[in-house]
């Protein structure tokens, strides 16, 4: 299982920090991944916005980067400051 | 030196340890930043910060690598809270020690600086009527700008 973060106000859509879930099969990287969560979690776009950076096993990386069933996979909207 | 935590601190506390880790310095600069009362929306109840470590401790140490290189700094100190505050609430804690005092002022606001626009934070204000995940105010970009030059 792949745990997800989701940090900002994309964990206030989410309704939470996190998730554990397996990654489906055809989910191959970042850009795929963000879509489908995208859809099935009612994100409703937006984790696809180009503002919202991604980060596995806390790299920061470009879409699409090749993702697996165990790795952890952070979204990142903007910073707020400290 | 960095250090983010989820549990409250005291600056009086923070000041006393690094005194003890900066002896022999000429200059000690200290910041420390509290949860503002009100903001534009109205009374604060709560501030809620998060941080992805170890993503937001690597990016603190980046800055503080730049501070050190570019001012002769004996001894820095990060405290940053995460979790929920209250107004007066400690937040952030930003300590430089040097020789001379422009150095430990200089690198202390350069920190602060970059701990306001680019650290790794997410930050959201409850007050009674809502609650709103907040962004950088251009001013504070514009601070930051200040150490491009």
């Amino acid at each position: 299982m792949a745990t997800i973060l989701y940090f900002g106000k994309l964990s206030s859509i989410f309704g939470e920090l996190s998730e554990h879930t397996p990654i489906p099969v055809k989910i191959v990287d970042t850009k795929s991944l963000r879509e489908w969560l995208d859809q099935s979690r009612g994100f409703d776009g937006a984790l696809l916005h180009k503002s919202v950076r991604v980060a596995v096993n806390s790299e920061i990386v470009d879409d699409p980067f090749p993702v697996s069933d165990t790795d952890e996979i952070a979204f990142m909207p903007p910073v707020g400051g400290g | 030196m960095i250090r983010i935590t989820d549990h409250p601190f005291q600056i009086a506390d923070a000041v006393a340890e690094f005194e003890r880790q900066s002896a022999g310095a000429g200059a000690i600069v200290t910041f420390s930043g509290l949860v503002r009362p009100q903001s534009a929306e109205g009374d604060v109840q709560t501030l809620h910060l998060q941080a992805y470590s170890p993503i937001t401790e690597n990016g603190i140490q980046q800055a503080v690598d730049a501070a050190q290189e570019k001012w002769s700094l004996s001894a820095v100190r990060v405290i940053h809270r995460i979790g929920d505050m209250a107004p007066g609430d400690p937040i952030v804690f930003v300590a430089t020690a040097a020789p001379h005092r422009r150095a430990a002022f200089e690198a202390a606001d350069f920190l602060m600086d970059y701990l306001k626009t680019e650290a790794i934070f997410w930050k959201k204000e409850i007050t009674a009527s809502e609650s709103r995940w907040i962004e950088p105010r251009a001013e504070d970009y514009r601070d930051r700008t200040r150490w491009n030059q």
